[in-house]
């Protein structure tokens, strides 16, 4: 009997205890949208990369959005001044040479990605304080449209010194070092070969009529021959030439050339972006892009390679894709510790 | 009597105070704290900031550049100047509308135009800088020349006693206009000095004016702490600049007596074709972007325009520029720009117009945007604003805000003339009608500043949507505005883009010069020619 009256104010502070628990969940739950960074030479539809995101986000219940910001210099420096405030979830592409500024910016919070055993150990070991994730490598070398060296009866060069001479003059598209990745790990390849000498090696190719680009798809698509430019010399990838066959499959030989003398290692990480508001959906994106299922795309979509060690190349790839025995590299510490002033010094270089 | 009126009409106490917070507070917070944080911060970096080897060569070109470019507009700019301040020239009206549309072009489509109008090998650079600042900056050499008043007496004087039309310009009307000349100079050297857009566009990889400087040190190398040292190094020295100036042009005023000053005899035909040959050099680099539009390759195509709205690279891989959505973010923007510049200005301009001695130092206080530059603007609030509670980096009023303390200046001198241009009697008839102070106030200054309140919105609006410096510091990826995309695009070498690239421009030129037109026919003085873009001309050298 007496149980109604307690009964039923339990029963309404149930009633109305029920929405505002409901709001609280609602409050703590993550948005559901997770946004991408990448460089601009991400693919944002259309390819198995893409295809590969939609379905991991359709089975996490997620929808994920890719946001490109310029070339990699660009987006680390965009990172960098938004950091705790970040334009995105998850950061694809840093690389080794703009990591240390990244780090030492506070772009990153930590995270520890499931299946990070079955990436490349020598990879894992560069990261510090689990604050990103090795996804891929590749090397930046520069490339040479072999038919048009052919044409002119003109010897393809084969060493960094070849680019300075005078047979080669106005020949070569290189990137801006101060915005462009590419542009950054091939003035870095040009201080590991030459030390102190590399300032007289760039007096050397301004002397030589060397063009510098702003980005990679302006001196890859626009600058290099193959795009209808006239350099049939360009920074890029050792991974370019395979693209040429993979992009037109009636091509059986790749038009193009790597001279592995040019070389640069680089890595690329992915990160949860300080500040994000997902960090779980950020994660677990994370996590999906050293999976398997991501991974064993990234070789034919951007033309780099798995930073896992178990996912099998396409073909195309392995025959044609160049993997330098002894790309150039530099100490991350050294990088970190002069970037600037070497970039400021290139500035100064290029303007003559 | 006068005294009795002022008293019963005397406003609330509480009023001017009121008033005037907002915009004071307005322009504390988004231009004077980040200028304190920013110096604050670059303290330690300062010093090896100057003595580094590349600021002495910044410098060098940018006060290079800017004494070369000073030198060509003022060359390019005097004879029109001298011929409208003394003679009648058909179509006068439409010359200074043209010249003061082209002055507040976007920095994007000026340089645009002057890329696609030189030819080759001197398409950039510093020929191609120079240039673009020479013809920005016709209006300002131009304006203040024509403005000045040339007594009939004295040339009639000249005349008698025998000289030549070459000794009176040389003995009467050159000393005569010398303070304008030097009020033009400075005005032109400053503006070429902080250029930015310009030089970002015009500019090779390594090109910089410490401007450039700045949002290099900042974006591209990292270094905001250099960066922040910069700044203030050019605010110190474009200080002392201005300052050098003004005593310059003051020292060189010569004082009229009473006398008749008319505009004189109908111009001949060497006036004729001056003025219109400085129209068309105006016109000039608006017709090449036109031309550049439809220009693909080296030879005519559509595709700019037709491919417009498509920003494909190859398939699958885009550019990430939306000019669509871009074109809309500017709009948006410019509005909120607009309303926060005029909402701050009419406050400033009632509040000063009515103010005591204290109340008036808000005046200068709501022209301190106009001696601070755009980037540091826009670095000001990105590294002040990025902490929480104030995290406002991603916030939507920040872009506009710094719009609006941008165009400020440029709101409340028109509204302040308005607004102290009120003769007073009205008030006190409407007094005696039964107004209280606030009403009869309300009755007789508002109405008076409707007009420059609709001009300062459309001069807001256009400031914001041609910004180039703030925004490129502010604008996040994927929320990039016109002249961002326009910038981006003009950077690419491949395909069509370029094309596309002019194509933009042109559209936000036709945006551009349309909100200004309005604004000049709408408010102007048909008299005399003068419109309220030429009173800030003349008052932008007198409060920086």
């Amino acid at each position: 009997m007496s149980l109604r009256p307690a009964g039923r104010p339990l029963w309404a502070l149930a009633a109305l205890l029920a929405p505002l628990a409901a709001c609280g969940d609602a409050d703590t739950a993550e948005p559901t949208t997770i946004t991408l960074v990448a460089y601009s030479s991400f693919p944002v539809e259309g390819t198995a990369v893409n295809d590969a995101l939609d379905e991991f986000a359709a089975a996490n219940g997620l929808t994920v959005e890719i946001l490109t910001a310029g070339d990699t210099g660009t987006m680390v420096t965009k990172a960098a001044l938004t950091a705790g405030n970040p334009e995105g979830d998850v950061l694809w592409g840093v690389d080794t040479i703009l990591l240390g500024r990244a780090v030492e910016a506070g772009v990153f919070q930590p995270h520890v990605a499931a299946g990070l055993d079955a990436v490349e150990p020598r990879l894992r070991d560069l990261v510090v304080d689990d604050l990103v994730t090795p996804v891929d490598f590749g090397d930046v070398c520069v490339n040479v449209d072999r038919g048009w060296f052919a044409d002119e009866g003109l010897a393809v060069p084969t060493r960094l010194e070849d680019l300075i001479d005078e047979r080669y003059a106005g020949l070569l598209a290189v990137q801006d070092a101060t915005s462009s990745s590419p542009g950054l790990a091939f003035l870095l390849a040009t201080i590991a070969r030459f030390g102190d000498g590399w300032e007289a090696f760039w007096s050397a190719l301004v002397a030589n009529d060397v063009l510098v680009t702003d980005d990679w798809e302006s001196a890859y698509y626009g600058a290099f021959t193959r795009a209808g430019g006239d350099r049939p010399m360009v920074v890029s990838y050792g991974s370019s030439p395979p693209y040429e066959v993979l992009f037109d499959p009636s091509v059986t030989e790749p038009p193009t050339g790597v001279i592995t003398d040019t070389c640069y290692r680089q890595v690329e990480f992915a990160g949860v972006l300080r500040g994000t508001d997902s960090p779980t959906g950020a994660g677990l994106l994370v996590d999906f892009l050293i999976s398997p299922e991501f991974q064993r795309h990234v070789a034919t979509d951007l033309y780099v390679f798995p930073a896992r060690t178990d996912v099998e190349l396409d073909p195309v790839f392995v025959e044609f894709a160049v993997i330098p025995d002894a790309p150039a590299e530099l100490d991350p510490e050294a990088i970190d510790a002069s970037r600037a002033a070497w970039t400021e010094r290139w500035l100064t270089i290029i303007g003559g | 009597m006068a005294d009795d009126h002022r008293r019963v009409n005397a406003l609330p106490g509480w009023f001017v105070p009121t008033v005037l917070t907002t915009p004071v507070l307005a322009v504390g917070a988004f231009i004077v704290a980040p200028l304190v944080v920013l110096a604050v911060r670059a303290g330690a970096s300062i010093g090896p900031t100057v003595a580094a080897a590349r600021t002495a060569e910044v410098m060098a070109f940018t006060v290079g550049q800017a004494l070369l470019s000073t030198v060509v507009a003022l060359a390019l700019g005097l004879a029109p100047g001298i011929v409208l301040a003394r003679q009648r020239v058909i179509g006068r009206r439409l010359v200074m509308s043209l010249l003061t549309a082209v002055f507040v072009l976007p920095t994007v489509v000026m340089a645009a135009g002057v890329r696609a109008l030189l030819p080759g090998p001197i398409d950039h650079g510093l020929p191609a800088i120079v240039t673009a600042h020479a013809l920005f900056n016709l209006a300002v050499v131009v304006r203040l020349v024509a403005a000045v008043p040339i007594p009939d007496g004295v040339l009639a004087a000249a005349r008698t006693l025998g000289a030549r039309p070459v000794v009176v310009l040389r003995t009467v009307v050159l000393p005569v206009v010398r303070p304008a000349v030097v009020s033009a100079a400075v005005i032109v050297f400053a503006f070429s000095f902080t250029s930015y857009g310009v030089v970002r566009i015009l500019g090779g990889v390594s090109t910089s004016t410490i401007e450039v400087e700045i949002w290099r040190q900042a974006v591209q190398l990292g270094r905001v702490d250099t960066a922040v040292a910069l700044t203030v190094v050019q605010l110190m020295t474009l200080g002392a600049v201005t300052a050098v100036g003004v005593t310059l042009a003051r020292r060189s005023t010569i004082r009229w007596g009473p006398g008749t000053i008319t505009v004189g005899e109908r111009a001949g035909a060497v006036g004729t074709i001056t003025v219109l040959l400085t129209a068309a050099l105006a016109l000039a680099p608006l017709v090449a972007l036109l031309a550049a539009s439809f220009r693909v390759g080296g030879a005519f195509s559509t595709s700019g325009w037709a491919n417009l709205l498509d920003d494909t690279i190859r398939p699958g891989l885009r550019l990430g520029l939306d000019p669509v959505a871009a074109a809309l973010r500017s709009l948006v923007t410019a509005g909120a720009a607009a309303t926060f510049a005029v909402a701050l200005g009419a406050l400033a301009a009632v509040g000063v117009a009515n103010a005591g001695r204290v109340g008036r130092l808000a005046d200068p206080i709501v022209m301190i945007p106009l001696a601070v530059s755009a980037v540091t603007v826009g670095l000001g609030l990105l590294v002040t604003y990025a902490r929480s509670p104030v995290d406002w980096r991603s916030s939507w009023f920040v872009l506009p805000l710094g719009h609006a303390c941008v165009a400020l200046p440029f709101v409340v001198r028109p509204l302040s003339t308005a607004a102290r241009g009120v003769d007073e009697r009205l008030r006190w008839a409407a007094s005696t009608l039964g107004a209280t102070p606030l009403r009869a106030m309300a009755a007789t200054v508002l109405p008076a500043m409707r007009r420059p309140l609709a001009a300062g919105a459309g001069l807001a609006a256009a400031v914001s949507l041609g910004e180039f410096g703030a925004s490129s510091m502010l604008s996040r990826s994927g929320g990039e505005t016109l002249p961002i995309v326009i910038e981006r695009l003009l950077a690419r070498t491949g395909g069509d883009f370029q094309a596309r690239g002019h194509a933009l421009a042109v559209l936000l030129a036709v945006l551009t010069v349309s909100l200004v037109a309005l604004v000049d026919l709408g408010s102007g003085d048909r008299a005399t020619g003068r419109s309220p873009l030429g009173s800030v001309g003349t008052d932008r050298d007198r409060a920086s």
